[in-house]
């Protein structure tokens, strides 16, 4: 069956297209476009992915008036059944502001916009996001953001580790981010939150390919054919 | 009636801006600053019938984050 996306576009999203793309070429499926403002998702979807950008300006904090608009209760709900979801950025804010992954991502420790490409490393490829990946595998994706600076308590983050739950850690300072985390799993494993961009990284001409074994980890683990 | 919220960060929660803040206090030259936080007012103006739990709801639900704030209501009028 044919791979069904959506992309939600909140005010102030801007990697949203991009996101679209990328989906769109790798999986060869439909990847629908949905406004934050509507209340319901199109039936059947296999992923959903929250895009990066600035929504609502970043007012009160990063994510926080996103992961209360309309659309973010289907998205919660869904997650809940078990769909997959991938937050970039933004994404990864508004899924933290919305109860579905722990802790919060705070104002870099360097307080300025860090803007470049990071050395990440797996850290756990026996996950539905990251199975195309080598364990322990050193991937180069770009960062863009001025609240990447993941915060949880030490016994939140000591749980985060034992369960295989850090996706993905920085491989030098970017951030200040506790334990170097650039990206968790919920406790499913079907909600993925992570600061660098891997839908900027899937073809040669945007510098490298590194974020495309991502979308294919996807369309693998969920049976369908890239 | 007048309400202020207050957020501010909890303890041992890392506050880049209060650290930059302090840092261009004493390039000013203001000798003696040991320690900034930055937080958050939020003035909200809302009818007598509104209740406390309600307030706190509103915190717990917006206003603040509490995986990294805490809050403080208080009444001004």
């Amino acid at each position: 069956m044919a791979f069904r996306a959506a992309v939600i576009t909140f005010p102030g999203s801007n990697c949203d297209r991009d996101m679209a793309v990328a989906i769109q070429q790798i999986s060869g499926g439909t990847v629908h476009r949905v406004w934050h403002g509507d209340a319901e998702l199109p039936a059947d979807l296999d992923f959903i992915a929250l895009p990066g950008g600035f929504s609502f300006g970043d007012y009160l904090r990063s994510g926080a008036m996103a992961a209360r608009s309309p659309i973010m209760q289907a998205v919660v709900k869904a997650a809940n059944r078990g769909v997959t979801v991938l937050g970039v950025c933004n994404g990864f804010q508004v899924l933290t502001e919305a109860g579905l992954l722990p802790g919060a991502l705070m104002r870099n420790a360097g307080i300025r916009f860090v803007c470049r490409d990071v050395p990440l490393v797996v850290e756990n490829n026996q996950a539905l996001f990251t199975a195309r990946y080598a364990a322990g595998q050193r991937i180069t994706i770009p960062v863009a953001h001025h609240d990447g600076n993941y915060f949880a308590d030490a016994e939140t983050l000591d749980r985060l580790e034992g369960e295989g739950r850090v996706a993905f850690r920085y491989a030098e300072a970017v951030n200040g981010s506790q334990r170097d985390i650039a990206g968790i799993f919920n406790a499913a494993g079907n909600v993925l939150g992570m600061m660098p961009h891997p839908e900027r990284m899937i073809e040669p001409a945007q510098g490298g390919k590194d974020g495309r074994a991502l979308f294919e980890s996807i369309l693998t683990g969920l049976n369908v054919a890239a | 009636m007048k309400v202020r919220v207050h957020v501010s960060l909890k303890n041992g929660v890392l506050d880049p801006q209060g650290r930059a803040i302090h840092h261009a206090l004493e390039g000013l030259g203001f000798a003696g600053v040991k320690d900034v936080r930055a937080g958050r007012l939020i003035e909200l103006d809302v009818a007598d019938s509104v209740t406390d739990e309600s307030l706190e709801d509103m915190c717990r639900k917006l206003l603040a984050n509490q995986v990294i704030e805490n809050f403080r209501i208080e009444k001004v009028a």
